[in-house]
């Protein structure tokens, strides 16, 4: 990487699935650190982009480097350096919530002693001692999502890509996981999300709004409200994804 | 005669009890809307009005039919689209329209005028399957079918979860069309934005109404005074110096800024001159739907 403060990089990044462009020419770095909200409609591209850099599939072309690997040739790499929750799936739910954990941390390769330690300081900052041993099927899923980020945040990673993780929860419950990713970025892991919240765009150090395929804009929430002249992000991503 | 009347309705699932107590009325041609995190109850108050689901205590009313005793011709006069995408993934978009407008005895051409707005929106499309179609194109096909047989009371479950910002704005636009033609609307929602589209709302939360009113008189409910700090940067940071201050009841990020309450030992006075002294940009605002609605989660 030429900018050690860049944690992803990519430059010309190409997905074509038969004649349709999924992602076309998208350019971006991500700062170590830094909370980067990826934004864009419904069909834009960015499952696509995100399972690129999470080394789950090939680009057509272009250059891209996650936390220091090459996406072409160190996939392995990369997964092991990244954490990644997703609203739909994220937790097993006829596992309880230890052995959730002890499972997530077990395929980082993490040692039964560390596993056994950082569990219990983790239930006990999520206030979950009492519930270790219950199923995840019986746990609300304002709980559930806390605990999900808390293992897709385990081991450690030097990002965590998160996908819609705030879908469908309380607002007090959507406020203290956005105090969750705040703790986690002051730690040091950088934060790549999605959210079709638009309030949440500005809980982002920068924004990047992708429209059909392409990155419409980059920038931080502040400079984007002032440059399309709005006072909210929905303004912002109303203007760029209907074209008016 | 309200067009749908629900009158305490309780419903459980073992020890978890879904519904408590659930009262209310909507007009015919009204778009009532509720608004509420993933179990609060709506799913289940929703499988019951449509008659998929009994209640164990109360009444349900639709046009006049009970839900229970009259259940086959309450299914003939309401649309339902469920919460999860249920339409045949493995036909196309038009097989899909034809096959719900034929289980009804109706035909596609003679409720078309009803759906022409949302239809030609996806007509391009009327050969892909409905699987391959995008979140936002998926829920406007639920919605066609759910309204092919010309419905007297439409209910949707949570029918913009998941989709974009500006799918959202359409979806709501096609509502309000589907209204002028004097059918009734009950629609639930995550989204908290979307209360100024409905004409009255419900805020539900662990199986109760925390409250009924016009979108906007939802502050109203809110009767503390609200503050709104503004710092240059660093919202967080600012959110817990203010939660570490004796004087602070709440403190929530909203976007960029910090929503404070202070509680009643502290006089405004006090907080003012700590605000001045701290150089904090502040104001005083008016209660927005998600402070009110966390309010109200507190107190209930």
């Amino acid at each position: 990487m030429e900018n050690p403060e860049n944690i992803i990089v990519v430059n010309n990044l190409v997905k074509r699935y038969g004649d349709f462009t999924a992602n076309d020419n998208l350019c971006f770095e991500v700062r170590k650190g830094e909370i980067f909200g990826f934004l864009g409609a419904n069909g834009a591209g960015k499952t696509t982009a995100i399972r690129i850099l999470c080394g789950l599939s090939y680009p057509t072309s272009g250059e891209l480097n996650v936390a220091g690997f090459d996406v072409y040739t160190q996939r392995e790499l990369i997964k092991r350096n990244i954490g990644y929750m997703s609203q739909k799936f994220s937790l097993y739910d006829d596992l309880t919530i230890a052995e959730n954990i002890r499972f997530y941390a077990g395929i980082y390769g993490l040692s039964q002693k560390v596993i056994k330690s950082r569990t219990n300081q983790l239930l006990e900052r999520l206030g979950m001692e009492e519930i270790r041993n219950r199923l995840i099927r019986d746990v609300p899923l304002g709980w559930k999502q806390k605990l999900a980020f808390s293992v897709a945040v385990f081991h450690n990673p030097a990002v965590v890509f998160l996908d819609e993780p705030t879908g469908g929860v309380d607002p007090v419950t959507r406020r203290q996981f956005w105090e969750m990713i705040n703790e986690a970025a002051e730690e040091g892991i950088t934060v790549f999300v999605t959210t079709h919240y638009m309030d949440e765009a500005e809980y982002c150090d920068r924004v990047s709004i992708m429209v059909d395929g392409k990155i419409a804009a980059l920038d931080t929430p502040q400079n984007l409200k002032k440059s399309y002249n709005t006072n909210d992000m929905n303004g912002v991503f109303l203007t760029l994804a209907r074209g008016d | 005669m309200p067009e749908i009347a629900v009158n305490n309705l309780f419903k459980s699932y073992g020890a978890i009890n879904a519904l408590r107590d659930i009262s209310f009325q909507v007009d015919k041609a009204e778009i009532f809307g509720i608004i509420g995190p993933d179990g609060a109850g709506k799913t289940s108050l929703f499988r019951i009005l449509v008659s998929l689901l009994l209640p164990d205590k109360g009444s349900i009313q639709l046009a006049g039919l009970d839900v229970v005793k009259d259940y086959s011709q309450v299914r003939k006069i309401v649309g339902y689209m469920p919460g999860r995408f249920s339409l045949y993934q493995d036909l196309s978009v038009e097989e899909n329209l034809s096959f719900f407008a034929t289980v009804f005895g109706s035909s596609i051409e003679t409720n078309y005028d009803l759906i022409k707005d949302i239809y030609v929106q996806i007509e391009p499309f009327k050969k892909r399957l409905a699987g391959r179609l995008s979140g936002g194109m998926k829920q406007k096909l639920a919605l066609c079918c759910a309204l092919i047989h010309r419905p007297e009371v439409l209910v949707l479950d949570e029918p913009t979860t998941g989709v974009d910002a500006v799918s959202r704005v359409e979806f709501w636009d096609l509502l309000h069309k589907i209204k002028k033609e004097g059918i009734t609307i009950i629609v639930s929602t995550p989204y908290m934005d979307e209360a100024a589209r409905c004409d009255r709302v419900a805020l539900m939360q662990n199986g109760e109404f925390l409250g009924i009113s016009l979108p906007g008189d939802i502050h109203k409910a809110f009767t503390k005074i609200l503050y709104e700090l503004t710092p240059e940067q660093g919202a967080y940071k600012l959110l817990k110096t203010m939660r570490s201050e004796a004087w602070c009841e709440n403190a929530w990020l909203f976007g960029q800024s910090v929503h404070l309450t202070i509680n009643g030992n502290t006089s405004e006075n006090q907080f003012l001159s700590y605000a001045k002294g701290q150089n904090i940009e502040f104001r005083k605002i008016t209660a927005g739907i998600e402070d009110t609605f966390m309010e109200l989660m507190k107190t209930s």
